[in-house]
């Protein structure tokens, strides 16, 4: 290795190396850059000796300020908790009827109920609650397994066909794809239905399927056709229908007995927050 | 400065310049990575935690294949907002038999880790055959294929074997029944069901997850899968606050 010199133009030390003639300056790091590196590296000492930092045999330093993520979201929630404390109480101590009739429960309710609805609901219910096919309507006062407070608050908690050990069970018999009924008697029985709920169908046929409808489907729909909430089925006379209105959909359903899944919230949502919910879905739905 | 003088050795030689970086580099990655290998308390003792069930293997590799990781990520960090919305943080328990783990912060479509159980059946059919009918504003794309292609599980047990190489401990009871516990688990009927339940625990729900009961589809195996995402470990048993359990 060559020397090293001064390089007469710039004044600046050569590395010493030299390639035919050419040599190659070594011009010294910015100080503002090695002062950066300088402090990179002291802070990364400080910070070792604070925070964990180095893993070990049988563990890791834990750092002078044992600091710890899943202490601060557990304080932070904590924090939380307090500041809702409040609310929460009042939601806890009131009954439902008394939420909803006190305005100032009411509006602590309205404020978690509509937070909680988008979060949670409004998937599958619709933004602004009005549901879909197989996602029920919370807009109207047509309730499939009971509207009042006490009702809502309870599908709620416990859910629908939810696997949840109380969840609201019922189903209905497919009646087509399981064979139960021949196809004719399927076909009958949608004109029976679409007799019921007041528009024009086939007088004959409905008349043969009544005494089918007495027998296998007022057990649950009523003799009439209104319906049981007790078990979840819906009035047939309303004009409001789940998987449909025309012909095709309600014999689909007579022969696939399709029944919607709602999950139990229990486990997700506090006892105060499916409170306030159920009164917001009441106070913007026509409620029983 | 004789000493580094010897850096000389390093420039002249490469093959010396390619051990001299091995080296460094391997440090770091030695001692950040390779204890956690070793370290007792890097997994949390959890109840609950079970490799999957055949069916939701398969449909682990479906969302694996369709990309969904790159748009849904499944960690819930512990971070106040996120586990307001999600629910309880991911613990490392979570994910041991996942390989390849399926963590991140890209969110383009909301976190799953904790996805199990917060819609029905019936939702997840509708909503990867076309988002928009049940999310107005989602800007995933639709999945509809796959409640039409029945799902290929010829290589099953193959996956499984491949699987316990790199740690998860299925069982030779496991693997052997593999293919009839998949069938079992996609049948709301099956008998196979209470074998299916006594290998892979009690809350192992057997039915018609793609609403189709005449074949198993891509659909099934993909929606039993996101119906036992975040479901599995016992949060009333574990203790969140313990020392051992807080980093």
């Amino acid at each position: 290795m060559a020397d090293r010199e001064t390089d007469d133009v710039t004044g600046t030390e050569t590395t010493g190396h030299e390639w035919d003639g050419i040599r190659e300056l070594d011009t010294p790091l910015p100080r503002w850059w090695l002062w950066v590196w300088y402090g990179s590296i002291a802070f990364a000492i400080v910070y070792w000796i604070l925070m964990p930092a180095w893993p070990g045999v049988h563990g890791y330093t834990k750092g002078l300020l044992h600091h710890s993520d899943r202490a601060d979201v557990a304080s932070d929630l904590h924090a939380l908790d307090v500041q809702r404390g409040a609310g929460a109480s009042m939601m806890r101590k009131a009954s439902l009827e008394q939420i909803e009739q006190d305005p100032k429960l009411q509006a602590y309710a309205q404020q978690v109920g509509q937070s909680v609805f988008g979060d949670n609901c409004a998937t599958c219910h619709g933004v602004g609650g009005t549901g879909g096919k197989g996602y029920p309507n919370l807009r109207d006062d047509v309730w499939l397994w009971g509207g009042s407070l006490q009702d809502i608050q309870h599908t709620i908690t416990v859910g629908v066909r939810s696997g949840h050990p109380g969840q609201r069970l019922s189903q209905m018999p497919a009646f087509g794809r399981d064979e139960l009924l021949p196809p004719a008697a399927v076909s009958d029985l949608t004109e029976y239905v679409v007799k019921l709920s007041g528009r024009p169908a086939d007088a004959a046929a409905a008349a043969r399927a009544a005494p089918v409808f007495a027998e296998q489907c007022a057990s649950c729909h009523g003799v009439d056709g209104r319906g049981m909430q007790s078990v979840g089925a819906p009035n047939l006379t309303d004009g409001e229908w789940l998987y449909g209105a025309d012909r095709t959909a309600i014999r689909g359903q007579i022969h696939a007995g399709n029944g919607g899944v709602m999950p139990t919230w229990e486990s997700r949502l506090s006892p105060e927050t499916i409170k306030a919910l159920a009164v917001y879905i009441h106070a913007n739905a026509g409620g029983q | 400065m004789s000493f580094w003088k010897h850096h000389a050795k390093f420039e002249r030689h490469s093959l010396w310049l390619v051990v001299g970086v091995l080296i460094v580099v391997s440090i770091g990655g030695l001692v950040e990575i390779a204890p956690l290998f070793w370290l007792q308390g890097t997994i949390e003792k959890v109840d609950g935690m079970r490799p999957y069930t055949p069916l939701e293997l398969e449909g682990r590799d479906i969302y694996v294949r369709e990309g969904c990781y790159l748009c849904h990520s499944q960690m819930v960090r512990p971070l106040r907002d996120e586990v307001e919305r999600y629910g309880h943080y991911s613990l490392a328990a979570e994910s041991m038999y996942d390989h390849p783990f399926q963590w991140g912060s890209k969110r383009t479509g909301p976190d799953l880790a904790r996805v199990g159980g917060k819609y029905s059946d019936a939702w997840h059919r509708d909503h990867l055959n076309d988002p928009r009918s049940v999310v107005p504003e989602s800007v995933m794309p639709p999945y509809q294929f796959l409640s039409n292609a029945e799902l290929d599980y010829r290589d099953l047990v193959d996956k499984m074997r491949a699987q316990r190489t790199v740690g998860v401990p299925y069982t030779d009871a496991e693997i052997a029944n593999a293919k009839a516990d998949l069938e079992a688990q996609a049948d709301p009927f099956s008998t196979g069901a209470v074998a299916l339940r006594k290998r892979y625990g009690a809350k192992v729900v057997n039915r018609d997850f793609d609403g189709d009961p005449d074949k198993i589809t891509e659909m099934d195996a993909l929606v039993a899968y996101l119906q036992m995402l975040g479901t599995l470990v016992d949060f009333k048993s574990y203790k969140a606050q313990a020392p051992e359990n807080q980093r």
